[in-house]
């Protein structure tokens, strides 16, 4: 066929065709495809945050009143510097699997061995990060009261488990946190308020919890949960492949095109997160 | 038109192999792009902390997170997932399926909770 391959290459690589579509081996292509199905999950799940983020506004909580704590800080008000963090270790992450890329396409197999452990090690600061937010999602903060007279009274200092207010110092309840017409409420009121309480409310779970409707919880545990997951498996195929580069298998086989195709899934996982950060976390 | 689904040269993905002068400026757009991203986080967490939600500038702040975000993913996407290396007729295959889907679900999405959440507020107890 004439304008066809001016150069001749290996019938073993190309499709049944006898030629390849899009000019790229099968492998990648389907790759691609994954990715694409992937993504329209990870889109269904941030548009259905989105969805239940604009009906509710009203109580939708805030992601940077949510997310303020640093590990080791204890108590210090840093908003958004924690999750910004871990943006930077994936982003560094991706960083450091594109020049692993990079090196297989120079047939560099010291190269290639030196950025994909860098980068499953930034996998594992990822999950650990992840891991400790989860905690300290899941643990909260001082947490608030529910009351019979359905008013709800937000904690400044938190009651430890078998513990009453009374022996918590300088314990007081605030009605109405976020609003205008803050009250707070001292001393013997404050530990009465608890003590005839409904429910005490701390941290989250599936059902119930400190921050918001219910809802958001569920949102935060299955999309960053999701996320995670990818992250896990990401790190599980990149240890695979690493252990191929240091048995030789792609020096031998003349190409290193299983560390870009593990690379894309790689780097999809670093754009999702890009999304999850700016709407979970700083819209 | 001009037909890019040919193989005339050796730009068969498993085959494009490049050496180290190539390689050399190929880095340098990667650090580019880190520098370029790692900046942009910078700005979004500044303005996420600084500029506070429901203040009067704060629609301009969201908008402009949409802006950045969507730069960020214009870069990881065509520079380290190398969909801008790669023939037009593959990126199209790839891209304009998905833009179809999520802009037709963002449009429903957002209409249907917008009109939620002013029956709330009309109706509210």
């Amino acid at each position: 066929m004439a304008g066809e391959a001016t150069k001749a290459i290996d019938k073993s690589l190309l499709w049944g065709g006898g030629r390849s579509p899009f000019s790229v081996s099968y492998g990648k292509m389907m790759m691609w495809f994954f990715l694409v199905s992937d993504a329209l999950t990870f889109s269904g799940l941030l548009v259905a945050y989105g969805y239940a983020r604009q009906a509710y506004t009203a109580s939708w909580p805030i992601g940077e009143e949510v997310f303020h704590a640093f590990p080791f800080m204890g108590h210090t008000h840093m908003p958004l510097i924690y999750v910004a963090t871990m943006t930077f270790i994936l982003i560094i992450s991706s960083v450091t699997m594109v020049l692993a890329v990079e090196a297989g396409h120079r047939m560099d197999r010291k190269g290639v061995t030196k950025w994909l452990g860098y980068t499953i090690i930034g996998g594992f600061i990822f999950l650990g990060s992840q891991a400790w937010e989860w905690s300290h999602f899941i643990h909260g903060s001082a947490g608030y009261i529910t009351t019979e007279s359905g008013v709800n009274y937000f904690l400044n200092e938190e009651v430890p488990h078998g513990m009453s207010a009374s022996e918590v110092e300088n314990f007081a309840l605030i009605a109405n946190i976020g609003e205008e017409n803050e009250t707070l409420i001292e001393g013997q009121q404050a530990v009465a308020l608890f003590d005839n309480r409904l429910d005490y409310i701390q941290g989250a779970n599936m059902t119930i919890n400190e921050y918001g409707p219910p809802q958001y919880a569920n949102f935060f545990f299955f999309i960053t949960g999701f996320h995670g997951f990818h992250v896990f498996s990401g790190v599980v195929i990149n240890i695979i492949v690493f252990l191929g580069v240091t048995k030789g298998i792609y020096e031998r086989r003349g190409h290193y095109e299983m560390v870009e195709k593990t690379g894309l899934y790689w780097h999809f996982v670093d754009l999702v997160w890009v999304f999850v950060f700016t709407f979970f976390y700083l819209i | 038109m001009e037909r890019d689904d040919l193989i005339v040269n050796d730009s068969y993905s498993v085959q494009a192999n490049h050496d180290e002068a190539h390689g050399k400026q190929i880095r340098k757009k990667i650090y580019f792009v880190t520098l370029l991203l790692s900046a942009i986080t910078t700005v979004e967490v500044g303005l996420g902390i600084f500029i506070k939600q429901g203040t009067d500038f704060w629609p301009v702040v969201k908008w402009s997170f949409i802006a950045m975000t969507l730069v960020k993913a214009f870069y990881i996407v065509a520079v380290f997932m190398h969909l801008g290396d790669e023939r037009k007729s593959l990126q199209y295959v790839i891209i304009a399926p998905y833009v179809i889907f999520i802009l037709y679900l963002l449009y429903i999405a957002g209409t249907e909770s917008s009109y939620l959440n002013e029956l709330w507020l009309e109706f509210k107890p």
